[in-house]
């Protein structure tokens, strides 16, 4: 094998692939076979590097030039220029007003990142256990077999201050401890990437781009907790997260840092990966459980505690993706630099999925306390189309929103809690000044709605009755009361479910009721719905002044409830319209306007309708 | 691999194959590669570094490019940049001189004075 000269790193996380990664690398090892310098460039597929939103992304070591949204037809010039000539090509470099960065780590939107469990994603290669080995893997592991009691291992856990990073953050350490103090033939320990939140991909993204790191993870906490079988639970819309870890524990196994007596110590662990057919409620450790088991996915009542008895019966602990990737560092750099990162209570680094309105969406890895405007603006580069921040939605369907008066909280378990948000498993959908918050909690309503299995009825039937009243008020049906029937089937299916999906669901319309109720009351009041985005709250008008008469609209409406001529102008009759809004998008004059509110004519028209209704009675 | 040191021998030989991405380099040999240094031969003076090195079996050298030196009287031109020494840049590069500069300089050590065209930054 010939000595290589630069590492082309480029990205194959899901965004980039979806965004052409696939099409780019392909277009690679033609130009380089034809230029005759393959055996020259080492060229590497990574997991996700971050910044999604600039996608196909890439690094070239060893400058650290970093490119953007990269073509098939860019790579000629990439080959031509930089690589035989050596002059990295500017235009695709990330350029700021009067600025071009270069090198990856001059990049603003890596400036306030701390990479712990994202320190390999997106830099070595996930299918190579080499790599892997060559950052420091598998060191852990070897250290804590050799040299820790699973107690000491423990303790080494608590005194970082490590707390889970699926959503409720519960020290992970104690989880450990009441299974290591059980006594029982069998233990298991178990992986949750069952990770369902919309716009979350904190865990595929660590599966796909480090999974040496997660089998790590998972084996230090197997020895802790004295369990010698592992499963990996990855939901089948994950195949690729699914196909790394399984080509990773084949690896370990080859290689011998998976199997008997690892390291000559008498630990000896298996693992395996099971699929989840993708149902939202299994992320919540008892249902997870029981699709393991090969159950049906619902909860069961706690206690007892999995803990206590959890799969087969058995002592067994669920953590998170993220929480087993801070593992090995944690045990590889102390303690004391864990937990020297973050606030009082919440030590160390989060993972987020930052999408919604902003300039970066992206994954990103910040120290926790970080405020959310530092998270938004300076990481996120701010909103993106000249819109104001409105709202931003932390911890996904079990989250809360939280507004612009909190851009200053830190960014940790209790603050965010407090507010009636959560930290979540690391969903941040950012929204700007156009989103209508009764519509969004109603679409996170519709979510739990569809994803509640059904097991318990406050759950089942009460986000049902919730998301009715949602949909009544942004239909124009509302009533005064409703805000208080949703306030309080909220607090009591919060304090009524079985399991987490039901206690957190209602979040979404709780915070939105808390900070957000002037937009509830237009709904209800005035029938109006301020950004335009609830259809039977809102109408189409053609500005008279402006309109040419040019009757393109009235060719284009769907259903020819547009009528004029070029000297009367065009109307849109009000009572046939369904909104579809082509009018507007095809007037070349923009004189179709979007206007909050029902039309009167719409208003009247619905007035007369019941007074027929109640003539009939 | 049973034990730590198994590990750290997979490691260092892991490492060395990532030296590209920051791991630890002992000599970096920069080739040159403007349009009258490719026109001169770079290509082929680059290539047989690579090659060179890889027969020697040399992990702690790293090659890679830059463009125009400004020197294309002398062309091709290769620095050779070592931690804590002074900048050797050798000019009028071919394929024989290279094999010379990797055995004389980069193995043993001595600098081959008779190629080299300026010292320093």
């Amino acid at each position: 094998m010939s000595l290589k000269r630069i590492d082309l790193l480029i990205c194959c996380g899901s965004g980039c692939v979806s965004a052409g990664a696939q099409k780019v690398k392909d277009k690679f090892h033609q130009v380089l076979a034809e230029e005759g310098i393959s055996n020259e460039i080492n060229l590497i597929e990574t997991g996700c590097m971050g910044p999604c939103d600039y996608g196909p992304v890439m690094v070239i070591y060893p400058e650290g030039i970093f490119y953007k949204a990269v073509k098939p037809e860019d790579v000629e010039e990439i080959v031509t220029e930089h690589f035989l000539k050596g002059r990295p090509v500017q235009r695709l470099m990330l350029q700021d007003e009067d600025k071009t960065f270069a090198a990856q780590k001059e990049v603003p939107f890596y400036q306030k990142q701390v990479k712990v469990a994202l320190a390999n994603c997106g830099y070595i290669d996930p299918e190579s256990l080499d790599e892997y080995i060559a950052t420091g893997g598998y060191e852990a592991l070897g250290t804590v077999l050799t040299t820790l009691t699973p107690q000491q291992a423990i303790e080494v856990i608590k005194a970082s201050g490590l707390r889970g990073r699926g959503g409720g953050g519960f020290p992970t350490h104690i989880k450990w401890q009441l299974v290591h103090d059980t006594k029982s033939d069998e233990k298991y320990m178990i992986c949750n990437g069952d990770e369902g939140d919309p716009g979350a991909f904190m865990d595929r993204s660590l599966l796909e781009g480090d999974p040496h790191r997660i089998l790590e993870g998972l084996m230090i906490a197997a020895y802790a907790i004295g369990a010698s079988r592992g499963f990996f639970y990855i939901r089948a819309e994950y195949p690729l997260a699914i196909k790394r870890v399984r080509t990773a524990i084949q690896q370990a196994k080859e290689a011998g840092v998976l199997g008997e007596n690892l390291f000559g110590s008498a630990f000896s662990f298996e693992a395996e990966v099971r699929t989840g057919a993708g149902a939202f409620v299994c992320g919540e450790e008892m249902a997870l459980i029981h699709s393991i088991e090969g159950e049906r996915g619902n909860p069961s009542p706690k206690p007892p505690y999995p803990t206590v008895s959890g799969l087969w019966g058995k002592p067994t602990v669920v953590n998170n993706v993220e929480t087993l990737a801070n593992i090995p560092s944690i045990i590889l750099k102390g303690a004391d630099w864990f937990a020297s990162m973050g606030t009082a209570t919440s030590k160390g680094t989060k993972v987020f999925a930052l999408t919604g309105d902003i300039r970066n969406t992206g994954l990103v890895e910040v120290p926790m306390g970080i405020t959310l405007r530092e998270l938004i603006f300076d990481v996120g580069g701010g909103m993106v189309g000249g819109h104001k921040f409105k709202a931003v939605q932390l911890g996904g369907p079990s989250g809360g929103c939280l507004t612009a008066e909190h851009l200053d909280v830190p960014v940790d378990y209790e603050s965010l809690k407090e507010r009636g948000a959560m930290m979540g498993s690391g969903g941040v959908i950012v929204m700007n000044d156009t989103k209508c918050m009764v519509n969004v909690a109603k679409f996170f309503m519709e979510f739990c709605v569809d994803e509640s299995c059904g097991k318990c009825s406050p759950c089942r039937i009460g986000l049902y009755q919730m998301h009715e009243i949602l949909k009544r008020i942004t239909s124009g049906e509302g009533k005064e009361s409703d805000l208080e029937e949703l306030q309080r089937l909220g607090e009591s299916v919060a304090k009524l479910s079985l399991c987490g999906l039901g206690q957190s669901a209602p979040n979404p319309v709780l915070s939105t009721l808390r900070y957000f109720r002037d937009e509830y009351e237009d709904h209800i009041r005035d029938h109006s719905c301020r950004t335009k985005v609830c259809l039977d709250l809102m109408h189409f008008d053609i500005d008279k002044d402006r309109c040419i008469g040019c009757s393109l609209c009235a060719r284009k409406c769907p259903v020819d409830c547009i009528s004029g001529s070029r000297e009367a102008k065009y109307t849109i009759h009000q009572l046939d319209c369904i909104k579809c809004g082509n009018c507007q998008d095809v007037c070349p004059v923009k004189a179709v306007d979007r206007i909050p509110g029902m039309h009167p004519e719409v208003v009247k028209h619905k007035q007369q309708q019941q007074l027929h209704a109640s003539h009939d009675d | 691999m049973k034990t730590l040191a198994d590990l750290k021998k997979i490691r260092e030989k892991a490492q060395e194959e990532m030296k590209l991405r920051g791991g630890n380099v002992r000599v970096k040999i920069v080739v040159g590669m403007g349009t009258s240094g490719i026109a001169m031969g770079a290509r082929e003076v680059m290539k047989t570094f690579l090659e060179e090195i890889a027969n020697r079996n040399l992990t702690d050298v790293m090659v890679t490019q830059a463009g125009e030196k400004g020197l294309s009287s002398m062309e091709p031109v290769v620095d050779l940049i070592e931690e804590g020494k002074p900048k050797v840049t050798y000019g009028n590069m071919t394929p024989e001189k290279v094999k010379k500069v990797v055995v004389e300089h980069i193995v043993n050590g001595r600098i081959v004075s008779d190629y080299v065209v300026a010292t320093g930054n």
